[in-house]
């Protein structure tokens, strides 16, 4: 009995085993460098499977742009010699953060430029509603005087 | 003016469908290379049939050439390797291989049964000219002009069709110009 248990327990710790993920194991001197490379790693997108970033894929071409990231960091690269390096081999495509240039402004201004647009028809149409009431409410001096004729007539006409 | 803007919607949708249906039918997997206009960058590998011999860029100039990058795991390079090896054959087409991420065994077999058609091999085994080169998955293949310089990357299969809608005009483009 206690070799069948012993058993059953290796069998779940083997499970366990072949469910980790094989991952290359990267050795960092702080912790604030460890961060700065997950960070990287997880704004790069992999060219090969398009909507993973090389931190979640599995794709050898992730391995060897991880491996690149990391050694250009030992090799004291900042944040933007390394994104620029990727993004000389793989093109832009790699960032999932686009450049603020010409070619990707309008990208970056519609949020703005959509939220004005849109604040600026409501004002528009309040304003236009709001003068139209204006307008309706104010009775020519004629027509009131029709509308307190009416009211007298009404109030003297006999009830039943 | 009030009866003009309530074509506003309709002209919105019209051009919204416009902007959308060119999208369909383009392969999001095809990118663009970061390297066109620059030179092959420089490298040192071994010679696929020569493992004494060393090959750098200088093997890709002096004439416009195919780079064309192929492994023996790789199942659309079994496919475009019969098409390669008619360019290479019957139209003089100068294609130099890079073998990407392969080992030699395997790479000889693979010649062996569907046939040779590179004038000469790279053998990069760690893909570090492939990295370098920005490739992501084979089979790619670059047009080089004489100088070396890289003009146009094709990803996928070279068939027929690509070969004569895309890769030709640009081998043409490339001679003319050096």
């Amino acid at each position: 009995m206690r070799y069948i248990q012993g058993a059953l327990l290796l069998l779940i710790l083997c499970a366990f085993g072949a469910q980790a993920e094989v991952r290359e194991v990267y050795d960092f001197e702080t912790r604030a460098e460890e961060q700065r490379y997950q960070n990287l790693i997880a704004e790069l997108r992999c060219p090969k499977c398009q909507n993973q970033n090389i931190a979640d894929s599995n794709a050898p071409i992730s391995k060897d742009m991880r491996d690149q990231v990391y050694r250009l960091m030992k090799n004291g690269a900042t944040n933007d010699e390394i994104v620029g390096d990727l993004v000389g081999r793989f093109g832009e495509f790699v960032q999932y953060k686009p450049p603020v240039d010409r070619r990707t402004i309008l990208l970056w201004a519609f949020p703005a430029i959509a939220v004005i647009g849109g604040v600026l028809i409501v004002i528009g149409v309040a304003v236009r509603s709001g003068r139209r009431d204006q307008d309706e409410s104010a009775l020519s001096p004629e027509e009131q005087a029709r509308v307190r004729k009416m009211l007298a007539e009404k109030d003297q006409s006999p009830r039943d | 003016m009030k009866r003009l803007l309530l074509f506003l919607p309709l002209v919105i949708a019209v051009s919204l469908g416009i902007f959308l249906a060119a999208g369909i039918g383009k392969d999001p997997t095809k990118l663009e290379s970061a390297r066109i206009g620059k030179p092959v960058p420089a490298f040192s590998l071994e010679s696929l049939n020569n493992s004494t011999q060393l090959l750098n860029e200088t093997v890709l100039k002096g004439e416009v050439a195919l780079l064309n990058v192929w492994a023996e795991w790789c199942p659309s390079c079994w496919d475009e390797h019969e098409y390669l090896m008619r360019l290479s054959k019957e139209k003089g087409v100068r294609i130099v291989g890079l073998n990407y991420k392969d080992q030699r065994e395997t790479a000889f077999s693979f010649l062996d049964r569907l046939g040779n058609p590179y004038d000469e091999i790279i053998f990069d085994p760690k893909g570090s000219l492939g990295f370098d080169l920005g490739v992501y998955g084979a089979p790619e293949t670059f047009v080089i002009d004489a100088d070396g310089i890289v003009r146009y990357r094709h990803v996928g299969v070279v068939n027929q069709r690509v070969w004569e809608e895309v890769l030709q005009p640009v081998i043409q483009k490339a001679k003319g110009n050096s």
